[in-house]
């Protein structure tokens, strides 16, 4: 895959899709989990995804993130097709571009903060350092403490300083606050809009929690594998006056 | 009420636990193979061994026992008939038999070669009271034809004679022909291999048994006997009536008598049940122990990834031995699979050696035995390592306490563990730092991991060390021990007129006089039967030699002796030693030992022969020569030997060592591609099992790399980095035990007859290595294929 940074003079859209679709199985027991997604989410947006259990939103983000085909439709990153793209060139793509964060933090075990860092930063074209990751997710004091270490809101820290230390252009997040409490989870949100803010990223944030939209700027909610309802936020809440 | 729903519980338990159970061991079933396999290999070896030593001993046995194997032999130079009374009188004796024996030289048409060979007589009347022969076809020789004889089996085969044809042969200076009247096998010659020699060459030594009249007129021994051969009471010492032969003997030229473990035919039996019980003691051990650690691993491992599901069933209220039940079952499975391959394969393994020994060893029946015992064992065994193995794994499974085994366990510390400093390697990148601290995470496992790996390259250094001891064996005898083409040896010694004879024989290039007498060393209490030879100074033919093929001479007056003698006698080099003739006049002489030499090859006593002539009191005479020829000229060579009168015996070294080579091929070559293979076992199921548990537990950590934008191959190095690590380790550690291996093998199976020097090549470390890297990277290469299918999309919606 081309690097596609150069190619945003010509699309601004981050990513645009076409009647997206995806079907799990055949015949009968088929499950259609999108059916016909049309969306663009512009360079540097943060947007929530709302919707209820198997709205098809998780898949979404599983297509847009690289490690999910669409059945049909297509789906287009800075104006480059990956709708057919090899597996090669999407392990290329998440490797360059996606920042990942997932509910369950997903660190190495065997490394320390740092280290789970830098594993990424190592394979990055134009990472952060380990520590300025760190410093913005502010855990720079635990930077080397190991996983089974750290409370869960430092761990899932430690994974959104895992996914900006590369400066993804998107950072997708997959319930990122979802097995936390309130005070941790708010931490964690201010960070990723911390990231969003200073480094641009386009960011998707799945959740299940309707008060996290307040800080987005710009709200999709599915429903049944399609796009609900899209809302532009005029105003942004910042994450601590959420109402969660 | 709680009782009764107990009751139903316990009812359904079964067929829904016995449902999972096959679930189990189908989704594990490439580890439960690769640990059968194990365990197979392990049973295989035991039947394989046991089973072989049995048949081996029970037909020995048997047919000793049938035809009346003697204990001892008292070979005299020409003793009176009569004395036969006074030997059954001795103590001890059970059955004795006089015999007239002969050398005899075969000249078998259309073979260049002379063979040489015995001629033995048959009592004129009745069967032997000691030593009978087993005829496979024919007859025996009748009273009165005095040119009927009956033929060694092997000998016949070789040269496709058959009853009826006529058989020339030199026997006592003249020439006889025989008719053949019967083929025979004997138990004095299972073992046929001309004195000397190393290996049987079944077309160079033959035996012919005649009427006791015919052969005692043809060798000039009417109304006398050569050698008397006597079968003892059972559990009467040996040495009682070996004495009092010799002193009734004595008189007529007695060079001593001698037991079993002398007679070259059995010596070399028994030490084919040395090597065998040696075999069957050290290597199933080692592969039950592998694989039961196996079991464990395996079986630690799917309980804890079955540690919901057990609190799940213990909150149910299934009983701790249902859940230990359940898990010994799944051990039991994999047991009872490798203990029908491995008693399959070595009964079959067993059959095919044993046809391997029936033509090897001439046996006229094989018990092939394989004791129920040996099953027994078998079974009792498997069961203690794998049910043992599993058992363990199983409690641990049983002790969960339901509530904690339900939520999912902590993830895995390594803050504790000393993987930890590795943080300060700033140049290990962070892929390799997780490829360590695994490794360190869990000490135990990596080091039975490198245990299992190491164990395996150093079986296959231990097995491969026999071709490498053997080599050096043949290429010390052969070509630095014994360089000489062709041995002659008189049937009484000669004058010195006869070597210039031999040397002026066609094609002699070079020869050396041999004077070789029986003796009788004493030190202290311990005594030995040897021969001493006698050999000229600079002698470049028939030496000794030591470790370094430097030649070890005697200096003049003094003896050298081989360090398996020297160890009997308790001798060191400098000691004086007591040396009985027993030949001639039976002096006795004290000698100085001057030096002790280790020799591969049987027992060596040398000297200087004119200081053994001086000594025996005789003129510059000498009892065979030893030649070095041209290999163009040997066919009119070996015609003139065979029509000079007075040579008992030829033996050809070249043909011998062709012969030994083919020999070892044949029978080294057969166990070596076995144990090979066991070998391999191990590795597969140490290295298979240890990747695949890794693997398994670490799908979840691989996939998120995958997701992170890890390239399949680097993903691949993290997974994989530690079984390289490990099995680069294991390769030292596998070369040294093997070395120990060998070192303790050539010790184990040096016998009376050989020693196997302990050399390992360069070849056989680098094979050695090849074939754990082979195996290593085989197994690795099908986890990697794992790899491909991770599944990303599972690892955003789970925990660990």
């Amino acid at each position: 895959m081309q690097d596609t940074r150069g190619q945003s003079s010509r699309d601004t859209a981050c990513f645009r899709t076409r009647g997206l679709t995806k079907v799990y199985g055949s015949g009968a027991s088929a499950v259609h989990a999108l059916r016909g997604v049309d969306l663009e989410i512009p360079e540097g947006d943060l947007v929530v995804l709302l919707g209820p259990s198997g709205s098809g939103k998780s898949t979404l983000l599983n297509i847009l993130g690289g490690l999910d085909r669409p059945t049909g439709g297509e789906f287009l990153f800075r104006g480059e097709d990956l709708t057919r793209a090899s597996t090669r060139a999407l392990t290329l793509y998440r490797r360059r571009h996606v920042g990942f964060v997932f509910q369950f933090y997903n660190l190495m075990p065997s490394l320390t903060a740092r280290e789970n860092v830098e594993l990424v930063t190592e394979i990055a074209q134009n990472g952060l350092s380990a520590g300025e990751a760190l410093e913005l997710v502010g855990l720079e004091k635990r930077a080397d403490h190991f996983p089974a270490e750290l409370s869960g809101g430092e761990q899932q820290r430690v994974a959104i300083a895992r996914a900006i230390a590369k400066r993804p252009e998107v950072m997708l997040c997959d319930e990122p606050t979802g097995a936390l409490d309130s005070a941790t989870g708010i931490r964690v949100l201010q960070a990723l809009k911390t990231v969003n803010e200073t480094l641009g990223a386009t960011t998707i944030i799945i959740t299940h929690n309707a008060g996290v939209a307040d800080m987005a700027h710009r709200v999709i909610t599915f429903s049944d594998g399609q796009v609900g309802n899209v809302r532009v936020n005029t105003e942004r809440a910042n994450p601590e006056d959420l109402a969660w | 009420m709680v009782g009764g729903g107990r009751f139903d519980m316990a009812r359904l338990v079964p067929r829904k636990l016995d449902r999972k159970l096959l679930r189990d061991l189908w989704a594990t079933k490439m580890q439960a193979i690769a640990i059968a396999f194990v365990v197979a290999a392990g049973i295989a070896v035991h039947v394989v061994a046991a089973g072989m030593l049995d048949s081996l001993q029970e037909t020995r046995r048997a047919y000793y026992d049938r035809y009346r194997f003697a204990d001892v032999w008292a070979p005299v130079v020409r003793a009176p008939d009569r004395l036969l009374a006074d030997i059954r009188d001795i103590p001890g004796v059970a059955a004795a038999e006089t015999r007239v024996t002969s050398h005899v030289l075969f000249d078998i048409p259309g073979m260049d070669a002379p063979a040489s060979g015995q001629a033995i007589s048959l009592p004129d009347s009745g069967r032997p009271a000691v030593n009978h022969i087993h005829l496979s076809e024919g007859r025996l020789p009748r009273r009165g034809q005095r040119d009927e004889a009956v033929l060694l089996d092997a000998f016949a085969r070789a040269h496709g004679i058959a009853v009826g044809d006529t058989v020339s042969l030199t026997l006592h200076g003249g020439r006889e022909s025989l008719r053949i009247v019967g083929i025979a096998l004997s138990p004095e010659h299972v073992y046929a291999v001309a004195p000397g020699q190393l290996v049987p060459d079944a077309r160079l030594f033959g035996v012919v048994w005649m009427g006791r009249e015919a052969l005692a007129q043809a060798v000039d021994r009417d109304g006398a006997f050569t050698e008397a051969v006597v079968t003892l009471e059972p559990g009467y010492p040996e040495a009682a009536v070996t004495g009092a032969l010799d002193r009734l003997l004595a008189p007529y030229g007695a060079p001593g008598a001698y037991g079993r473990e002398q007679q070259i035919s059995d010596a070399f039996i028994s030490s084919e049940i040395t090597q065998l019980s040696t075999m069957a003691r050290v290597l199933p051990p080692i592969f039950l122990a592998v694989a039961a650690f196996l079991v464990n691993v395996v079986l630690t491992r799917l309980v804890a990834m079955e540690r919901t599901e057990i609190g799940l069933l213990k909150a149910f209220g299934y009983h701790d031995g249902d859940v230990v039940w359940h898990y010994v079952k799944f051990a039991g499975a994999i047991g009872v699979l490798g203990l029908a391959i491995g008693l399959g394969l070595g009964t079959w393994l067993g059959r095919q050696m044993a046809v391997l020994y029936t033509e090897y060893y001439h046996f006229p029946f094989l018990i092939f035995r394989l004791e129920a015992g040996v099953y027994l064992s078998a079974c009792l065994v498997t069961a203690l390592a794998v049910g043992g193995g599993g058992a363990l794994a199983a409690w641990r499974a049983a002790r969960l306490d339901p509530a904690v085994a339900m939520r999912a366990p902590p993830p895995p510390d390594y803050s504790k563990s000393i993987g930890a400093g590795l943080t300060r390697w700033q140049m290990l990148d962070r892929q390799t730092r997780m490829v360590f601290r695994q490794i360190l995470r869990w000490p135990g496992r990596s080091a039975f991991t490198l245990a299992g790996v190491s164990v395996s390259g150093g079986l296959l250094i231990g097995t491969l060390f026999f071709l490498d001891s053997v080599d050096v064996m043949i290429d010390v005898y052969f070509n630095s021990a014994n360089r000489q083409d062709v041995s002659v040896s008189f049937v009484e010694p000669r004058s010195r007129e006869a070597f210039h004879s031999l040397r002026r024989m066609p094609g002699v290039i070079e020869a050396e006089p041999v004077r070789q007498v029986a003796v009788r060393l004493r030190h202290g209490a311990a005594e030995e039967r040897t021969a001493l030879s006698g050999v000229p100074r600079g002698a470049r033919l028939s030496r000794m030699v030591d470790l370094d093929n430097r030649s070890v001479e005697a200096p003049p007056g003094a003896l050298v002796m081989s360090q398996d003698l020297a160890d009997k006698l308790s001798i060191a080099a400098g000691d004086r030693i007591e040396v009985e003739v027993t030949e001639g006049r039976r002096p006795v002489f004290e000698l100085p030992v001057s030096a002790v030499t280790t020799t591969l090859v049987g027992s060596g006593l040398q000297m200087e022969i004119g200081d053994l002539n001086r000594l025996l009191g005789e003129g510059r005479v000498l009892s065979g020569a030893s030649l070095r020829v041209d290999a163009h000229e040997t066919r009119a060579l070996y015609a003139r030997l065979k029509d000079t009168p007075g040579i008992a015996g030829v033996s050809l070294q070249s043909e011998a060592e062709d012969r030994f080579v083919e020999l070892l091929d044949q029978s080294l070559g057969t166990s070596i591609i076995i144990y090979t293979g066991f070998a391999a076992l191990i590795a597969i199921g140490v290295v298979y099992n240890s990747v695949r548990i890794s693997f398994s537990e670490r799908e979840h950590e691989l996939a998120v790399l995958r997701v992170l934008g890890f390239t399949r191959g680097e993903v691949a190095y993290v997974l994989l980095g530690e079984i390289a690590i490990l099995t680069l380790l294991a390769l030292p550690v596998g070369a040294l035990l093997g070395t120990g291996l060998a070192w303790g093998f050539s010790q184990a199976m040096s016998s009376d007859l050989f020693r196997l020097p302990f050399v390992i090549s360069p070849r056989t470390y680098g094979y050695a290595a090849g074939v754990v890297l082979v195996i290593a990277i085989s197994s690795a290469l099908m986890i990697r294929s794992r790899l491909d299918k991770l599944d990303m999309v599972a690892v955003l919606k789970s925990g660990e």
